[in-house]
């Protein structure tokens, strides 16, 4: 077993090697997932912290889910209605949760690279749920697997992702993991919602849905943000649906096996036909998320592991690696 | 049923060519030149032009058309029976109506409204929601309905971010901006261009300086985002140098003026006469002689009427109160005609400006003389003199700044797709 990383900040600092370990110890949790009795006790003892500087629901209860399956002491702290409020700055508020001796701080925030800084100011594994329009790891990891499962490999597919690119830390961390495995990647976009430089990047840029979705064996659609959709990037919902939205006839240019993926939560009739979505069979939206709750397990477990091994180190006087 | 022209003094833009020949038309499309007495095909209808010139239609981008809102100004049907008396056989109608056209579903009701003229009418469709600077319009749908193109009109996109953005998105479809280079917190209020006659007439002036500002910040646009752009009026001569220098880097950039910035001055003001209100006001005499020069150069290609109908109450007002604009599809080609007898211009080179670029800029097949080309045409006399009496217009507005100005230029007749729709054969 190779996974050597102390944080998961992000895909861009996991070789490849590192990302097959996680997905093939996240596909012993899925079957794990499916029994009645889903404990295990990886984590026995240990204290996680969720810390969501930005609501969310789905990506916070699949972690505390994760961790609790795995036997961890598992806290939510709302920060987005708490302390920052009060004028704390994200430093202290690190310092004064790392006083109470975590193993495991899951975070997410607003901000890019603020998981990172946070990161460097505790002693505990820090996994990155989602930092402003960085990185969110997990969710690549989860999509990968969901990608191998039902594709059978995760090398040398067409992948088109489709949407607001631009806003996305999901399409971002897609991007680092699919290139690392080796895929042919295409993005879909009106140009307003195209990072600068992404031609750089080793993908194709469509701005024709239509030749961008031609053989694709994935499509991938990201989430509009509400408040992107009227005027200032683009001009309205219909006109986005009408150029971008996933319906049956731009899915048929499709590869006639080509999975349907969505990060969640949609918005029906904007960037997906409701037909779509739930169909089963194109749509693999629901596996997304149970593989959601198996990779954040494996991240956990993982992790533990090196702090296990890193903490013994220490005490038996050995100098430390960080 | 099949035409043909004899005996013709052919102006053919593309060529650059003023030549004696004959034209056939088959189908409502040009097919074929000849000599100017070549036999005419059995069953043809000869029409013998007597030595007349016989040009492309006009093709007048940026009229104003008071449908919505407006009809008492201006209707489709009294514009386009304007524009057929003037040699306008493609109007290309601006979207700053009330309200403006900013939906598809504004489009489609213009669109259909449009069959009251007797010539092609053309839509731009606004560039922004409202002509509000804040959100854009569907510029997906507006093009697949037929918008050539979009604009504000006048009123300048002020966020520079919103002004990128929508030439990036536009990009996309390939649709072309058309801006009004002005930096609007200068030209806010102004009437007049800053120098001595405003100074001595006291008129609230701005410094052409703004229009360098504006079409220096458009330009810098177009070169982040690559889109298509046109300038809707450049008029004063500090503008020249930005200009060329974007179509040297290769910038997808193109220029139109309006016929009164070619053929009047500041001074023609005169007396705080409100007929010579425009937006942008009347420039200096040097400023305009530079303007004839670009357009010579093919520095500027587009030249247009900027047909603006205002009625009487709009114009009768103190001068920095008054309406601004003019109407003009009735008098742009004897005022353009004014530059050809000065000597500024040949034939070739305003039918170039008034036919061959707009319709090249605008995804048109009219505008030349070329085998396949839709047969609108115009006949017309470029020497025979009149006095201009604006209660003689066929426009529902008269407020025209050329009234009992001394004019050459009469057209004798207009077709659109080889149908007379003007002259003694229509």
């Amino acid at each position: 077993m190779s996974f050597r990383a102390r944080h998961l900040l992000g895909i861009d600092h996991l070789k490849p090697d590192e990302i097959t370990t996680l997905l093939d110890l996240a596909g012993d949790y899925v079957a794990l997932n499916r029994r009645t009795v889903k404990h295990a006790d990886a984590l026995a003892g240990m204290t996680q912290i969720n810390m969501f500087f930005e609501n969310s629901t789905r990506t916070q209860a699949s972690f505390e889910l994760a961790g609790k399956r795995l036997g961890a002491d598992v806290m939510n702290m709302a920060v987005a209605q708490s302390s920052v409020k009060k004028g704390e700055t994200l430093i202290d508020t690190a310092l004064t949760l790392n006083a109470m001796q975590p193993d495991l701080l899951v975070v997410r925030h607003p901000h890019s690279g603020a998981v990172n800084l946070l990161a460097e100011k505790v002693n505990c594994a820090v996994i990155n749920a989602g930092d402003g329009r960085h990185e969110h790891p997990t969710q690549a990891l989860l999509d990968a697997l969901t990608i191998r499962r039902a594709k059978g490999r995760l090398h040398r597919l067409t992948i088109a992702i489709c949407g607001d690119i631009a806003h996305s830390r999901v399409a971002r961390s897609n991007l680092i993991l699919l290139g690392k495995m080796e895929n042919r990647i295409r993005l879909i976009g009106p140009a307003t919602l195209m990072p600068a430089g992404v031609s750089e990047m080793g993908v194709e840029l469509y701005e024709d849905m239509r030749e961008g979705l031609r053989g694709a064996d994935v499509v991938m659609m990201l989430r509009l943000q509400k408040e992107r959709m009227d005027g200032g990037f683009i001009p309205s919902e219909r006109e986005y649906f009408h150029r971008f939205g996933l319906d049956a006839e731009k899915l048929a240019l499709a590869a006639p096996d080509a999975i349907v993926m969505h990060p969640g939560p949609m918005n029906r009739g904007v960037e997906i036909d409701g037909t779509i979505a739930d169909d089963i069979n194109r749509s693999v939206i629901q596996d997304q998320v149970e593989m959601g709750v198996a990779v954040r397990m494996a991240a956990l477990d993982l992790l533990a592991r090196n702090l296990r091994a890193e903490r013994g180190r220490a005490a038996a006087g050995e100098p430390q690696w960080t | 049923m099949d035409l043909i022209f004899r005996n013709a003094r052919l102006i053919d833009p593309e060529a650059l060519t003023d030549a004696p020949g004959s034209l056939r038309v088959t189908r409502g499309l040009i097919a074929g030149r000849g000599a100017s007495d070549e036999p005419a095909p059995e069953g043809a209808t000869v029409i013998d032009c007597r030595g007349r010139a016989l040009a492309p239609g006009l093709i007048d981008w940026g009229v104003k058309i008071g449908e919505p809102g407006e009809r008492h100004k201006e209707s489709f049907r009294s514009a386009g029976r304007a524009a057929a008396a003037g040699g306008v056989t493609t109007i290309v109608a601006r979207p700053d109506t009330t309200p403006p056209i900013d939906t598809p579903e504004a489009l489609e009701f213009v669109a259909r409204r449009a069959s009251d003229a007797p010539v092609n009418i053309r839509h731009m469709a606004a560039l922004t929601k409202g002509r509000e600077g804040h959100e854009m319009t569907e510029i997906g749908f507006l093009t697949d309905l037929g918008a050539v193109a979009f604009t504000d009109g006048v009123r300048v996109v002020r966020d520079a971010r919103l002004m990128g953005r929508c030439m990036t998105y536009a990009r996309g479809l390939g649709a072309l901006i058309v801006g009004h280079p002005q930096e609007p917190s200068l030209s806010h209020g102004a009437a007049a261009t800053s120098g001595k006659f405003a100074s001595l007439y006291g008129i609230p002036s701005v410094s052409p300086v703004a229009e360098v500002m504006g079409l220096d910040r458009d330009l810098a646009l177009v070169a982040m985002t690559r889109g298509r752009y046109h300038a809707d009026q450049i008029t004063v001569a500090a503008s020249l140098p930005a200009l060329a220098r974007a179509r040297d880097t290769g910038l997808d950039v193109t220029a139109g003026i309006s016929i009164h910035h070619l053929t009047l001055n500041e001074f023609d003001v005169g007396d705080y006469r409100t007929f010579f209100r425009f937006t942008p006001p009347l420039r200096s005499e040097d400023d305009r002689q530079a303007m004839v020069q670009a357009v010579a150069d093919g520095l500027i290609d587009v030249i247009a009427s900027f047909h603006t109908p205002q009625d009487e109450e709009s114009k009768r007002l103190p001068f920095e109160a008054a309406a601004p604009g003019a109407v003009g599809l009735q008098t742009l080609l004897p005022a353009a005609l004014r530059l050809y007898h000065q000597g500024g211009l040949s034939l070739p080179q305003l039918f170039r400006a008034m036919a061959l670029n707009p319709a090249r800029r605008l995804g048109l097949p009219a505008g030349r003389l070329s085998d396949g080309a839709p047969a609108d045409l115009i006949l017309f006399d470029p020497d025979a003199p009149f006095v201009l009496d604006r209660f003689a217009l066929l426009s529902k507005s008269k407020n025209t700044p050329f009234d009992g100005a001394r004019m050459q230029g009469r057209v004798l007749g207009s077709w659109v797709a080889g149908h007379p729709v003007f002259g003694e054969h229509a």
